[in-house]
């Protein structure tokens, strides 16, 4: 990479077979197929006489289920089956951390979108009419939307759930609570609903077995906790539910949960027919959750030279309906409310509640985005306060090793966070608006015609660290196996099996790349990713690359040990080297190589007494669950991003174009530029489509706009080159010292496009994705009334 | 627009309303036609009126490559030329099409500009979970067919009818500007 910092390239590439080794920029193994529109997506997949499910869902965000009437709809030609809440045999409910959804409602739905029945049919037509004729009498409810109003009654008033209405509490305190600085800033921020919109609808094909159990091919995130979840509701030994990766069209985090699966694999038993299921667009924005919306509140006090002396902060995510992966995304949003700052007295207070709006979960970032728009927002202002430069504020206040965490938790390994926010600093910024830009160049593009008189140039910083892999305890492990064996050909080849999911983040690019290295053999191929071998745990957390990479090179290294050893065997080497045969042995370009003696036996020759085998499980260092008062060893590692926007805004149209983006992100070490600067061009997209358009508009708790015409997404009219410099410092504990890529630069991105709307403009900002009434109504329209109050109550 | 081929214009997925609009389709009329794709005749037999030229090719003849994200037009995974025009497939009724020529990114053929979009495409890595990728190919190739010395502005504008939500767009960018650079 022609700009990355990486010293280790050149210490990679000594030993990578045929420079397809760790630190290239080796293409996709499926670029090809994905490219010629031949590998096959979930939703590609089909069987001669194959049944078509569809799901019902509820168009009420809350109400109660007087009567379910299928009888019409099983009498229809075609029809196949038709399951309720009845029908299932096991658990009725199911969730990533806590079972509290049920697979179908029974007696209340608690959003718009819950699936209440599902069909299956001979052909989707048959499958739709069903659906309209399952007559559900609905006795509708007032909706509870106002997560504040859960926070302000204690969520016991009016259980949504048995559950309760509060997923998690935390009430971080650390430091002295009334310790303040001379120089006050404080306020409310809000965050709207992102949605993942992954390209790919979900999808899956599933076969019944003749054992009772099922075969499923999905897209997924996660096939052994899907495989749990099924295997509990179906009410059968999770042996007999059988999943294997189908081709996945994106992910970021909305695949974590269950969503088709159970009802899939519900429909093949009762048939006992093979069946697709699958989501068209508005089913899949109303059947999967979302990242959760946030009001904050923060004030934040320093010394007149601008060191940080406490930041007090309220954080109330909505939840929605059920729990999803809630609790674990409050804590992220607590742990990381402060931002990547020192800050020696921090009181946080954060709730994350049920309504009866869509369920929120996993979104890439974790529920750092939300508290990263907050504590970055707070940054400029407190600068402005102090009539400081704001990189230079936060140069002043970064952490470093040795620093301690707001939740107690020591620094020890690299944060370069002054280098990130320097390194952005110093990149040269683009040329200014002039007559002489095209008018394609100026917000709005082609169509809008904008008068360069009235567009204003804005610049913008914002610095972010993201928690890498499981936190709070969690044993989080991956599992692969490594087998190097003669191929038909008689050359040697590797075969990888991992239950990794691929979902465009590139694993199965890293994974022969580790191999290639490990074993110097040119082939590698990838098995499919199913349920067979053990866990590898979720694509999430950017935490694929460290544990299922960790994972394979540790099994490829035990195969090269077995190799070694064999060959020690072989060449009657005593006992004591068979035992430890690198003493003597070394694995070189194909060969085994006796160092002293000189003698070079071929991999071929070794492999035809046999393949040589190895599984072993991958696992990160442990950490603490978090304490009473928000305190613990919570987190594994941090990787930080810095980003440096520029933007046009247009002030009588309330049009905005990001003229350029830089960011500099720690990366660990580069494993394959080409794939790391996809990530972080794809993360800052994310980050930046927050800050400026993408928005699920839920009103009332219904969700108004689930379609790509109205929910908008970033263009490659909207998303400008990146200026990305890579970061090396290697990371203790993890493969090669890398760290994972998928997430940091998200977190930056959204609040660095809005300070430089905000210093384009010279408004204060505390909602997004920024409306363009927000840029051009007269302020006090420009706010609405939805800002948090921090004097809302609820205790803490 | 749904795998059973039925346009609605009901977006309240799922609920009852929305059923019903559903349901209210495949009642119209069925017709056959031929359609030309990819240099071959293709016999679509029974197919409702209202079916779309992507639910066509996906549902009737197997044409998988044609993708399916948003079937309102808006995200150019089902990318086509229909007579050298680009077009979202899943926007044409597939009986508009009958007697048009129809190329999908199997028919770009294996050499010419096409080839050279292919590789730079694997080559720059353009593609990651390769959703958008065969309706991005055929874009690009028909706006470097068109105006192969389009300048950055033009080249974002032709092509923002094409959502990625992986890439961030700049590896594409790179495999065409690459592509550009070859030529000169």
């Amino acid at each position: 990479m022609a700009d990355s910092r990486s010293s280790g390239d050149q210490e990679f590439t000594d030993h990578a077979a045929a420079g397809q080794g760790i630190g290239r920029s080796v293409p996709r193994p499926d670029g090809a197929d994905k490219i010629d529109g031949t590998f096959p997506y979930a939703g590609d997949l089909f069987l001669p006489g194959m049944l078509h499910a569809r799901t019902l869902r509820s168009p009420h965000p809350r109400a109660r289920i007087r009567r379910i009437d299928t009888a019409a709809a099983r009498r229809l030609p075609g029809v196949a089956a038709v399951v309720t809440a009845g029908d299932v045999p096991g658990r009725a409910t199911y969730g990533l951390i806590v079972a509290d959804q049920p697979v179908f409602a029974r007696d209340v739905v608690r959003y718009q979108g819950e699936p209440v029945a599902a069909v299956a049919a001979r052909d989707a037509r048959a499958a739709v009419r069903a659906l309209a004729a399952i007559d559900v009498d609905y006795e509708p409810l007032p909706a509870v939307t106002d997560p504040e109003r859960i926070v302000s009654v204690g969520g016991e008033v009016d259980p949504l759930h048995p559950d309760g209405n509060i997923f998690r509490e935390i009430h971080l305190r650390h430091g002295d609570p009334a310790a303040r600085g001379t120089v006050q800033v404080s306020d409310s921020y809000v965050v709207g609903m992102q949605d993942q919109a992954f390209l790919g609808c979900e999808a899956a094909l599933v076969v019944p077995t003749a054992d009772g159990g099922i075969d499923m091919r999905v897209a997924t995130q996660w096939l052994h906790s899907d495989r749990e979840q099924i295997a509990a509701c179906l009410g059968i030994p999770e042996d007999r539910v059988r999943l294997t990766l189908a081709g996945v069209g994106g992910a970021f985090g909305g695949r974590e949960d269950i969503t088709l699966q159970i009802h899939g694999a519900l429909l093949a038993r009762v048939t006992g027919q093979p069946l697709r299921i699958r989501y068209d667009r508005v089913e899949s924005f109303l059947g999967h959750p979302h990242r959760h919306p946030a009001r904050l509140w923060f004030r934040h006090t320093a010394s007149r030279r601008g060191q940080l002396v406490s930041v007090h902060a309220r954080v109330v995510l909505d939840g929605g309906a059920y729990a999803s992966s809630s609790p674990a995304v409050l804590a992220n949003a607590v742990t990381h409310a402060s931002g990547p700052y020192r800050v020696p007295h921090t009181v946080v207070d954060g709730w994350v509640v049920r309504t009866n709006n869509p369920p929120c979960g996993a979104m890439r970032g974790f529920g750092v985005p939300q508290v990263a728009f907050g504590h970055e927002a707070q940054m400029d202002r407190l600068a402005d306060a102090l009539g400081m430069d704001p990189v230079e504020l936060r140069r002043r206040n970064v952490l470093e090793p040795g620093d301690v965490l707001p939740t107690g938790q020591l620094v020890a390994d690299p944060l370069p966070l002054r280098e990130a926010i320097a390194t952005v600093a110093a990149r040269p910024l683009p040329a200014p608006v002039s007559d002489r830009t095209p008018v394609t160049s100026l917000p709005g593009g082609r169509l809008a015609a904008a008068d360069p008189g009235r567009v204003r140039r804005g610049v913008g910083y914002a610095l972010a660290y993201k928690n890498l892999l499981f936190s709070e305890g969690f044993d989080d492990f991956s599992t692969a196996r490594v087998r190097l064996e003669l191929g038909p050909d008689g050359t040697p080849r590797a075969v990888v099996h991992s239950a990794c999911a691929e979902v465009g983040q590139g694993f199965v690019t890293i994974a022969g790349q580790i191999v290639r290295t490990e074993l110097g053999v040119d082939q590698v191929l990838l098995a499919p990713a199913d349920t067979a071998i053990g866990s590898a745990g979720p694509t999430s957390a950017s935490r694929q690359t460290w544990m299922s990479g960790g994972a394979v090179r540790a099994a490829a290294v035990t195969v090269a040990e077995r190799l070694l050893g064999r060959a020690a065997g072989r060449l009657g080497l005593p006992p004591e080297v068979v035992a430890e045969p690198r003493r003597l042995l070394a694995l070189a370009d194909g060969e085994i190589v006796a160092s002293e003696a000189g003698t070079r036996l071929p991999l071929a020759d070794l492999l035809a007494d046999g393949p040589v085998e190895a599984v072993e499980v991958f696992r990160h260092r442990r950490t603490q669950p978090l304490g009473p008062d928000g305190q613990g060893d919570v987190h594994v590692a941090f990787a930080v991003a810095a980003h440096r926007a520029v933007v046009d805004v247009d002030v009588d149209l309330g049009l905005v174009r990001v003229v350029s983006m830089a960011l500099a992100q720690d990366v660990g070490m580069v494993l394959n530029p080409m794939a790391l600067r996809g990530q972080a061009e794809g993360g800052t997209a994310q980050g930046l489509g927050l800050a400026l358009m993408e928005e699920l508009v839920v009103d009332g708790g219904v969700v108004r706009n689930p379609t790509f015409h109205d929910y908008v997404l970033p263009t490659i009219a909207d998303v400008p080159a990146l200026d990305f410099v890579a970061l090396t410092h290697a990371q203790p504990g993890a493969p090669y010292g890398v760290k994972g890529v998928g997430e940091a630069a998200t977190c930056s991105a959204t609040p660095a496009v809005v300070a430089a709307v905000r210093a384009a403009i010279g408004r204060d900002l505390r909602r997004v994705p920024i409306r363009p009434q927000d840029l051009v109504l007269p302020p006090g329209q420009a706010h609405p009334a939805d800002l948090v109050r921090p004097d809302a109550g609820g205790g803490g | 627009m749904n795998n059973d081929g039925c346009a609605r214009g009901d977006i309240a997925g799922g609920s009852d309303g929305d059923a019903a609009a559903l349901a209210g389709c495949g009642t119209g009329r069925r017709v056959s036609y031929q359609l030309y794709i990819d240099g071959g005749i293709r016999l679509v037999a029974d197919a409702w009126l209202a079916e779309s030229l992507l639910g066509v090719l996906r549902d009737h003849l197997g044409v998988m490559s044609v993708k399916d994200a948003c079937e309102q037009g808006r995200c150019g995974s089902c990318s086509v030329l229909m007579d050298g025009r680009l077009v979202a497939s899943c926007t044409v009724l597939a009986a508009d099409a009958a007697g048009a020529v129809v190329t999908t990114v199997a028919g770009l053929g294996a050499g010419g500009p096409a080839r050279a979009v292919r590789a730079a495409f694997l080559a720059h890595g353009a593609v990651q979970c390769g959703f958008c990728t065969p309706g991005f190919v055929v874009a690009v190739t028909d706006l470097l067919a068109r105006r192969p010395d389009a300048d950055e502005d033009e080249i974002r504008e032709a092509l923002a009818g094409n959502i990625c939500r992986c890439t961030g767009y700049g590896r594409i960018m790179a495999a065409i500007r690459s592509i550009q650079d070859t030529r000169r």
